[in-house]
């Protein structure tokens, strides 16, 4: 623990297959093997005597940065203690091997380091390579196609800035930026921002003055979430489903990364699912009586649950951190869109105040914006309560994923003549459509469930409400 | 403290006193440039700060053993005895802070008649508006963080349903804290006979002054001025009390905005946003240096940085000053305009809820009649030699009168203040004495807590350096420590600089649970000169946190061989 300890050095000469070749050894003029030569790899040091392997708690510098002598790059956790390590050279801290939160057993290599800027390619090219030991050949020096393999890192917080920057991008311009020049953002605005990759320029400020506080950012973040990474509604190239090769591994883009963990982390809301079926006949009735004022299904159904919400405000809420729940103020019915291969979730809010033809109204608009990416974060992440309809490709039932944050889904399947019988022994016609609602079992009870799709029957099958 | 000395010269170890010769030739203490009471680094360019005969306190007790055992009985009977040459005080303080009333007190241990004259409130600074309140409110900002914490409190095993506050009872707390310390103050002034004279104080002349409003004349042997100092507000910075405001206002907590910009990353600035961020508001610091924390050593400073800003809802402009800050009205939000701080090139505005203004703290001498004595003050403080003996303007020592505190910039601590104060009590009462100011420790009582005593690391290689000796480094760290781990509290580093030669002390720097506590050990030996050789023998409680101190001073490697032995012996 003394400090000599720190000062050992941790960055030993160029590894055995990057030393030069004895014919080399002699300073010739500048060829690529000398150049290789100034990759220094570091190694995770020897904190203590007792240590074996080090976690790195985090770089302090990022690969690019530039290094000088004496100064700490990573910050190393032992057994004992954590440790700023410093670098004992200067030059470029070229590329990262371990992560931030991973461990490394002592003497193995944590980073490599570039001498000039131009190496910086090299190094991360050797980083892509496993050991060998044959002796290096010319050095492929690929300038081009480096930096493309470490784009190609799978790194999943710029996927939702990608998603998120154009996302939000359009008008969101707040009185203090100045003309939208600056970015008026509070700082743990601006943290969470930077942690998740966040463009702030267009995110909406709901703080003081337009100004962009944290729960902002965190909409943003959940609407990339919801909208299943918001991603591939932003993805630029349509996905080719004829290029498709066969046998082939493909790795996960960075989106298709934060989609998966965004359903791997829904696993950990214990939700359940009821299910019932709605007889429509009178739904569809008067949805053909009103369509001529172009009024939607989308919006009736809309309509409908959210003012079944209104006599079950349990099943409006949500949980957030397992300890306590909301009741939510505002029934916002967002309702799953497709669009371009991807999903998103446009919010009709106070759908059980805003009557039928300002909603149907609303929801074109949103559609329309959609269509055009640009819907604002809060037409987007403000929902309390989800839709999803898949009826019209047929599907008569299906379940859906709850979305982080929200207490409810309701899957819509589609509405299809079936035969009934009666209580009365009589077989007749009607239209039918099941629905599945899966909720957060935390705060809603299957009880509240079946009250609340008890309610939305009969709102459904006599909806004489809706139009009011 | 006699026996204390006795003991130290009966030490079987002649070491213990060798080194003494090395630090007083040691000279130029680097000035401290932490800001502590917002000491702001050319407060320690007044001249003559320290000189080679400030390192001489270790032996100061040793130039009093003469007995005056009649003096310190005659404390138990009152407030001295009737001043001799018909003077009407042994001693008249001005200014009733917490460095008049260390001074007074001794005064009357001494068996001087002492009278001390407050213009405002008994306890000053310190007590109504600094150190005291704000503890009061960090104490309440840990106990919000720690039950804000879930995982700690998972950790713990414990569960706790989200903590909240009530604004006013927190403000209350400080208040009553307040109150209570003052009562305390005043009261302990009364039961020893001191009399407290109401008024401004103004020294009209030698051993001359007058108080209040009457124009009471009364003469005094001689007089401490000690009249502390206010917050600063550098110029272009508009303070309204309610969105722009100083620690005066900021400790009576009457809101706590969701975002505050707070102008000044030294203590004061790192206690608050303590508080502030644990309340839930969310934290600017605006820095003119280049880092922040500056003053602290840079390896406690980096280590802080990354548990007490990092984490937390707070970001930072470095290298920039605050040029003008406007107040919240009509609706418009509280606007610093920020300019470059080498270039003043416009950088930045920032548009925030209110704004803490901990850019340190300026020297309070209004109405003191400094020209009466032609006293001119540097920069605002007044300038003093190492003995607080007030220079005039044409460098000349003024008789009989002292400065002690703040308003002489020589380290703006309370605690420093007082040990000045009782270091004049026992220069008037005949023994002379020099106070080391290296030994005065400082804390920051952020949650953890970030004490030093000495130098820093910096300081101590320059100094080393000019004077061609070695140094060393050793450090511990709380992650090894049983009772911080059984408190869930592993986050912390202790570092100590010595010289290897031979085991002295230099400086020492605590971030971890409990510093401000654990730091005395180090500030005691610094003060009495004990060398590490001889505390790696001293005996800790296991398990406690000053345990992290004995493994310190253990892992520490003095190589005082056999030709130490012979170092020459030091006159006493």
């Amino acid at each position: 623990m003394s400090s000599h300890l720190l000062h050992t050095s941790f960055i030993p000469t160029a590894p055995p297959s990057l030393r030069r070749r004895p014919g080399c050894a002699a300073p010739l003029p500048r060829t690529p093997l000398l150049v290789q030569s100034k990759i220094r790899e570091i190694f995770m040091p020897a904190l203590s005597s007792t240590m074996t392997e080090g976690k790195i708690v985090s770089w302090i510098k990022s690969e690019g940065d530039k290094l000088s002598k004496g100064e700490s790059v990573v910050v190393v956790e032992s057994d004992k203690a954590d440790m700023d390590v410093e670098s004992f050279y200067d030059g470029y801290l070229a590329a990262i091997v371990v992560d931030e939160g991973l461990s490394a057993a002592v003497g193995s290599t944590i980073a490599l380091l570039a001498e000039t800027e131009e190496e910086i390619a090299l190094a991360i090219a050797q980083s892509k390579k496993t050991s060998s030991s044959a002796p290096a050949p010319a050095p492929p020096a690929p300038t081009s196609d480096a930096p493309k393999v470490f784009d190609e890192m799978p790194s999943p917080a710029p996927a939702v800035k990608a998603s998120v920057g154009t996302n939000a991008l359009g008008s969101a311009e707040h009185p203090a930026s100045e003309g939208g020049k600056r970015v008026v953002a509070s700082p743990y605005a601006k943290k969470l921002a930077k942690d998740f990759g966040v463009d702030l320029k267009g995110v909406f400020g709901s703080g003081p003055n337009g100004r962009v506080v944290a729960k902002d950012v965190e909409a943003v973040l959940a609407a990339a979430k919801l909208s299943g990474g918001g991603a591939k509604v932003q993805a630029s190239e349509p996905p080719k489903p004829s290029g498709v090769e066969l046998g082939s591994v493909v790795p996960f883009t960075t989106m298709q990364g934060a989609v998966s963990r965004n359903m791997v982390e829904s696993l950990a809301v214990p939700t359940f699912r009821v299910g019932y079926t709605f007889t429509t006949d009178a739904l569809d009735a008067l949805y053909k009586k009103i369509k001529s004022k172009g009024v939607t299904m989308t919006a009736l159904l809309a309509k409908a649950t959210a003012l079944a919400l209104v006599k079950h405000p349990v099943v409006n809420s949500s949980c957030r951190d397992g300890k306590s729940f909301t009741y939510n103020t505002h029934i916002n019915v967002a309702v799953a869109v497709a669009i371009d291969g991807g999903l998103i979730t446009p919010v009709l809010q106070d759908a059980d105040k805003v009557d039928i033809y300002t909603l149907s109204r609303k929801w074109k608009e949103l559609v329309d914006k959609a269509r055009a990416k640009q819907l604002q974060p809060n037409e987007y992440t403000t929902g309390t309560f989800t839709l999803s309809n898949l009826g019209m490709f047929g599907v008569d039932r299906f379940d859906a994923i709850l979305p982080p944050g929200t207490g409810a889904i309701m899957a819509v399947g589609a509405s299809q003549p079936t035969v009934v019988g009666t209580k009365d022994g009589r077989i007749g016609m009607k239209t039918q459509m099941q629905v599945n609602v899966t909720a957060d079992h935390r705060v809603i009870y299957g009880a509240d469930l079946a009250a609340f799709l008890q309610t939305l029957s009969k709102i459904i099958e006599d909806p004489k409400d809706l139009t009011l | 403290m006699q026996s204390a000395i006795s003991l130290s010269l009966s030490s079987p170890s002649p070491i213990a006193r060798s080194a003494v010769s090395n630090t007083s030739d040691a000279s130029s203490p680097a000035p401290r440039s932490l800001r502590f009471c917002g000491l702001r680094r050319e407060a320690f360019d007044v001249k003559a700060s320290f000189d080679a005969s400030s390192l001489r306190l270790n032996r100061f007790n040793l130039h009093s053993k003469s007995s005056n055992s009649s003096k310190v009985f005659a404390a138990l009977n009152g407030n001295g005895t009737p001043p001799s040459g018909g003077f009407d005080y042994d001693l008249v303080i001005i200014g009733a802070g917490v460095g008049g009333h260390g001074a007074a007190l001794h005064a009357v241990e001494k068996g001087l008649k002492t009278a001390i004259i407050e213009g405002d409130v008994i306890g000053g600074t310190c007590v109504n508006r600094g150190c005291v309140p704000s503890k009061a409110l960090l104490a309440v900002s840990g106990r919000m963080r720690e039950l804000q914490n879930e995982h700690h409190m998972k950790s713990f095993g414990l569960q706790v349903a989200a903590a909240g506050y009530d604004r006013q009872g927190v403000a209350d707390h400080a208040n009553n804290l307040a109150s209570k310390i003052r009562n305390n103050l005043t009261n302990s002034l009364k039961s020893l006979g001191v009399d407290i004279l109401t008024g401004v104080g103004t020294v009209l002349g030698p051993q001359k002054l007058k108080y209040g409003k009457g124009d009471n004349i009364i003469t005094a042997k001689d007089i401490i001025i000690a009249t502390g100092s206010v917050p600063l507000v550098p110029k272009g910075i508009e303070v309204d009390g309610k969105t722009v405001i100083t620690s005066d206002h900021a400790l009576k907590l009457e809101s706590v905005p969701e975002w505050i910009a707070i102008v000044g990353s030294g203590y004061i600035g790192l206690e608050f946003s303590d508080v502030y961020t644990a309340l839930g508001s969310e934290v600017t610091f605006i820095e003119a240096l280049d880092q922040l924390m500056p003053g602290f050593d840079p390896e406690i400073g980096k280590l802080a940085q990354r548990v007490l800003i990092n984490p937390r809802k707070i970001d930072s402009y470095t290298g920039v000053f605050a040029s003008k800050i406007t107040p919240a009205k009509d609706g418009k939000p509280v606007q610093i305009e920020l300019i470059d701080a080498k270039t003043k090139e416009p950088k930045d505005t920032l548009e925030v809820d209110a704004a803490l203004i901990a850019t340190g703290r300026a020297p309070f001498t209004q109405g003191l009649g400094l020209e009466n004595i032609n006293v001119q003050t540097q920069r605002g403080f007044i300038p003093v030699d190492e003995r607080m003996r007030v220079i005039d303007a044409n460098g000349k020592l003024v008789p009989h009168l002292y400065c002690i505190g703040d308003a002489n910039g020589k380290m703006m601590l309370a605690h420093a203040a007082s040990a000045q104060g009782i270091s004049v009590v026992e220069q008037v009462s005949g023994q002379d004495h020099v106070l080391n100011h290296l030994s005065i420790p400082a804390a920051c009582f952020t949650h953890p807590e970030i004490s030093m005593v000495g130098l820093t690391e910096p300081q101590a290689r320059e100094k080393a350096e000019k004077e061609g000796f070695e140094i060393s480094i050793a450090k511990t760290s709380f992650k090894a420590n049983t009772k911080a781990l059984a408190e869930n509290e592993g986050e912390g580093l202790a570092k100590l600089i010595y010289r290897p030669d031979t085991g002295e002390i230099l400086g020492v720097h605590i971030f971890g649970m409990h510093a401000a506590d654990l730091i005395h050990e180090a500030s005691n030996a610094i003060a009495m000169g004990t060398r590490l050789q001889e505390l790696k023998f001293a005996v800790h409680a296991h398990p406690t946190l000053s345990e992290v101190l004995d493994e310190l001073f253990k892992s520490a490697k003095v190589n005082v061989g056999a030709s130490n032995k012979v170092a020459e012996p030091v006159p006493v």
